[in-house]
């Protein structure tokens, strides 16, 4: 086996130096009649092309969205992303280190993780940023377990305009919990009443911006009747490249802003691994959950960096600690940081520009057929279009017609009698012929 | 040849290393931070400007400044690859992280993870047009479930402890359904476990009622029974346990918390030791998750992306978050929602670590079910050659018996020497190693906890055994400044991280000292 170094001999030596007649006696702890000799149904194993090929052929199976006009989002982004960003994390020692435990030997790690966090605090227009969470939905229920513990309050109250899977996953956390949760029914045209479902009990007030529906949302007025009664603003945001140009949370008085990192620096995977990105005020910082990269000195005066503040973390408080999180998401943030100190905030802004600037022209485009409805007054990347018949047959039908052409919000929100809405959204990775092919494909289809 | 025929000579070099004007010591640099780098008026990346068109904003756009610097693409290239070379990687040498479990990453997973059908496929495309996503998800499934013997596979969880917390969630659900989710409050945890399991067991309002290791450092039969009362949901126990030593009185304990009415939660963060040995759903095990990190070695990646899922015994099934992939006629397809079921709920947005899927499974059909097997032994044996290397000058907490694919030293050795298990750690730095786990597991003092993985060839363990020996003997000699100095041939010295935690300082900002 290719990756295993020891031979028979060599095994055999090392088998005589502990002691022990054969390799069995090492394994006498298991239990006698619990001992398997084989992996039944697993095949043997196989050579590095042979598990190419067979990878290979599975991977043919899907249809790849750089291979179509590709016009979905709901909080995943297909980004064009430098092929500097995949070079450099695949270097050894970014890519087969372990959490900076050590931090003499791991200063590479520590100092990306300090310069991510100060990339996240600039772009979220916060005071102090994480160094990453596994995602952004798990970044939101962390973010409002947090917000219970500031306010010492178990209540949160969820903007209809939340991805409907992250406020899955806040409501799974709640229940288990027990804690109380408000969900607001979907709101597709952000014109929910939020703040008169704010009460004493309410800890945290989570909304998203721009909204599961694209639509941008002023949190300013949120965050002072959440202030009012005591609770937190939490916003959410699915796209980093939108706060280029939209007002960021922190602009709107925010408490902690939450989301996913996945549109700088990742590819869409399927949906993972992603990275979260967390950030809060200063003054929150002991109660924030995950790791924290600091800068301190070492014995001969020199700066560096640490991971700090780790009382807070499970390895030292164990059932008190601020959260369960170990593992962060070390090298999607690298990606991330890389990608996004390439680009700069002059390479963000233009960025976001021609994301904003390819969804008006495909809004135009598209609502320009007989029947379609753009929604939105407002949105930047992404926007809900309504046709006459379900969403669901609709991108059926046009992917079979070779276009990926957004998500039903049925499939999201069954039941929400929303069926004849679609999500669309559009990346600087559209051309004009994306978007003639997609117009084509629509209007022939609801001819 | 750029000498020109004047060779350097060591014996011409001042023996003490000189200070440098930038701080570099040759191929040792210093490296300032983008923020310093960088210009805030730049871009490292060409992007057209649009055509002019009217913005749809409307009243949101963006006010103030971003200020966030962009670096020039050599530029960017040379910062991360000069940090890159301040770090200690797998791939550079051991790293015997007891606990960790850091073994080779084979690139060839790497290639195949970056497969356009599976690196660039949207997790909310038409079904239709993402079945081999799915067959991947189902492939790795299956074969997980044919390695622990369980009944059901909830892949969704992120990391370990992300699987953890959907293991317990599947046991309160489990509870509740019974109508028992008022009185069954407590969860067991052995004092000899990673920290994650009691804050996960509190993350979902359990409380925790600790139980202690014996002597030989395995929990017994009895020590459960004195703890188990109508009040226990459930125990979380590691096994291998953080000692490094299997539970022997396993499936007693596993009866002795079913008779109770609880569910035998296990840590699966060790089954990297007996993959293809014995099943956890032969020993009674009613949920664990999986580190593909560790058992399956996707890589760590400074810390992450990890990814856990779990799998679950028949009776904690119904429970299993969503989603999940189902095969009906000839296609797979996608469960989302809870809707008609009694499924708990949801883990994170999507379906899980995909990428880390395609790493893990290619890891699994390279080795079969044969090299996963000689994995497992090798880890043994290569962990039990340097405990019987190491026995007669360190000390082993609880004595001399065979461990499964760490080994555990406790610091009784040290004593009189007024060095520390730290001391000791950091001295191996400079001789190239990085350090094993350290003061965990927190039952044995001083603790070491040493996991060479089956990655490493005779002669690495030869050389890193003579190491920690001649080390050892230095220790006993009382060579003190070799480890109260240490480490001195690394990028840094030791760091006052007193500093770091009284006065944080978590990001830049421009009135730093540079």
């Amino acid at each position: 086996m290719r990756y295993l170094p020891l031979d028979a001999s060599e095994r055999e030596a090392m088998l005589t130096r502990i002691g022990v007649q054969d390799i069995e006696a090492l394994f006498a702890d298991i239990p006698a009649d619990k001992r398997i000799e084989d992996l039944l149904d697993m095949p043997l194993g196989k050579s590095e092309m042979a598990v190419e090929r067979a990878m290979t052929a599975i991977a043919g199976r899907s249809v790849a969205a750089g291979s179509v006009p590709f016009f979905l989002g709901a909080g995943a982004y297909r980004r064009h992303i430098p092929a500097t960003v995949d070079h450099l994390i695949q270097r050894s020692e970014f890519l087969t280190s372990y959490t900076p435990y050590q931090p003499e030997i791991a200063q590479g790690t520590l100092q990306v993780l300090f310069e991510f966090q100060t990339q996240v605090a600039a772009l979220t227009g916060m005071e102090v940023a994480n160094a990453s969470m596994y995602d952004g939905s798990t970044a939101c229920g962390e973010a409002m377990l947090m917000a219970h513990r500031l306010t010492r309050r178990n209540g949160a109250v969820i903007s209809g305009g939340l991805h409907p899977q992250y406020a899955d996953v806040c409501a799974t956390l709640a229940h288990m919990a027990g804690d109380r949760i408000a969900r607001l029914a979907p709101d597709l045209k952000a014109s929910e009443g939020i703040a008169a479902a704010i009460d004493a009990e309410t800890s945290c007030v989570i909304v998203q911006s721009p909204d599961f529906f694209g639509n941008p949302r002023d949190l300013t007025p949120i965050a002072e009747a959440a202030h009012a009664h005591g609770a937190l603003l939490i916003a959410v945001f699915t796209d980093p490249v939108a706060l280029a140009a939209v007002r960021s949370p922190g602009e709107m008085s925010a408490d902690i802003a939450v989301g996913e990192g996945q549109g700088l620096g990742n590819a869409l995977n399927f949906g993972g691994p992603y990275v979260g990105l967390f950030a809060t005020r200063a003054k929150n910082v002991r109660q924030m959950p995950g790791r924290l990269a600091g800068e301190t000195v070492d014995a001969e005066g020199r700066r560096s960096f640490v991971l700090t503040l780790s009382t807070r973390e499970q390895h030292i408080r164990r059932e008190k600690a601020t959260s369960n999180i170990c593992t962060n998401s070390g090298l999607c943030a690298l990606a991330f940081s890389i990608h996004l100190s390439l680009l700069g905030a002059v390479g963000l802004e233009r960025l976001a520009k021609v994301n904003h600037a390819n969804a008006v022209e495909l809004a135009d485009r598209l609502s320009a057929i007989p029947s379609v409805e753009v929604i939105n007054t407002h949105f930047f990347n992404e926007f809900v279009m309504r046709t006459p018949r379900p969403a669901a047959e609709l991108t059926e039908a046009l992917a079979g017609r070779g276009v990926i052409g957004g998500l039903p919000v049925s499939r999201l929100l069954p039941g929400a009698g929303l069926d004849d809405c679609i999500i669309v959204a559009s990346t600087e990775t559209n051309t004009d012929d994306d978007r003639a092919a997609y117009a084509r494909a629509l209007a022939d289809w609801l001819r | 040849m750029n000498v020109q025929g004047r060779p350097t000579r060591p014996e011409t070099a001042a023996a003490q290393p000189r200070e440098t004007f930038t701080g570099n010591r040759g191929l040792d640099m210093e490296e300032a931070l983008i923020f310093e780098i960088g210009r805030f008026d730049a871009t490292g990346v060409d992007i057209d400007e649009p055509a002019p068109f009217q913005s749809k904003l409307g009243p949101h756009a963006r006010q103030s400044a971003l200020r966030l610097p962009g670096l020039a693409e050599p530029e960017a290239i040379r910062h991360y690859v000069r940090l890159s070379r301040n770090n200690y990687s797998i791939d550079a040498g051991i790293y015997p992280l007891g606990s960790c479990t850091m073994k080779h990453n084979p690139r060839l997973n790497e290639k195949m993870a970056r497969l356009p059908g599976f690196a660039d496929v949207h997790p909310l495309q038409p079904v239709s047009t993402a079945q081999g996503a799915l067959e991947i998800v189902e492939a790795l499934s299956n074969a997980l479930l044919i390695m622990t013997g369980m009944d059901a596979v909830a892949m969704s969880p992120k990391a370990g402890a992300h699987g953890e917390l959907c293991g317990m969630m599947a046991i309160k659900a489990a509870i509740e359904a019974r109508g028992e989710g008022e009185t069954r409050r407590v969860v067991l945890v052995p004092d000899s476990a990673h920290g994650t399991n009691p804050a996960t067991a509190a993350l979902i309002g359990y409380s925790v009622r600790s139980i202690p290791a014996g002597e030989d450092g395995i929990v017994s039969v009895e020590a459960v029974r004195a703890a188990l009362a109508p009040d226990v949901a459930a125990i979380m126990l590691t096994n291998p346990n953080t000692c490094g030593l299997f539970e022997r009185e396993i499936v007693g304990i596993a009866d002795a918390v079913h008779e109770a009415g609880a569910y035998f939660y296990c840590d699966g963060a060790n089954f990297n030791a007996i993959v293809g040995k014995t099943r956890p759903g032969d020993l009674g095990v009613d949920a664990m998750h999986i580190n593909l990190h560790k058992t399956f070695s996707t890589p760590h990646g400074g810390g992450g992306p990890g990814a856990g899922p779990v799998v679950m015994s028949s009776r904690l099934a119904p429970y299993a978050p969503v989603p999940f992939v189902k095969r009906e006629g000839g296609a797979l397809r996608l469960v989302e929602h809870t809707q008609g079921r009694e499924s708990f709920g949801r883990m994170c947005a999507f379906h899980g670590q995909m990428g880390m899927f395609v790493r893990a499974l290619s890891f699994i059909l390279s080795h079969g079910a044969d090299g996963l097997r000689q994995a497992s032994e090798d880890a043994v044996l290569s962990a039990n050659y340097v405990r019987a290397s190491l026995n007669e000058v360190m000390s082993a907490p609880f004595g001399d018996r065979p461990c499964m694919h760490e080994v555990l030293f406790d610091d009784r050795w040290l004593k009189d020497t007024g060095l520390t298990t730290l001391d000791f750690a950091k001295a191996m730095i400079d001789e190239g190693y990085h350090p094993m786990t350290v003061y965990f597991p927190l039952i044995v003092h001083g603790a070491m906890l040493i996991e060479p993985t089956e990655s490493e060839s005779k002669a690495s363990l030869d050389l890193f055994i003579m190491t920690l020996r001649d080390l050892a003997t230095a220790a006993k000699a009382e060579k003190r400044e070799r480890f109260q100095s240490a480490p001195v041939h690394a990028p840094r010295r030791r760091l006052d991280e007193t500093r770091a935690a009284r006065q944080p300082v978590l990001s830049w900002t421009r009135s730093q000292p540079a």
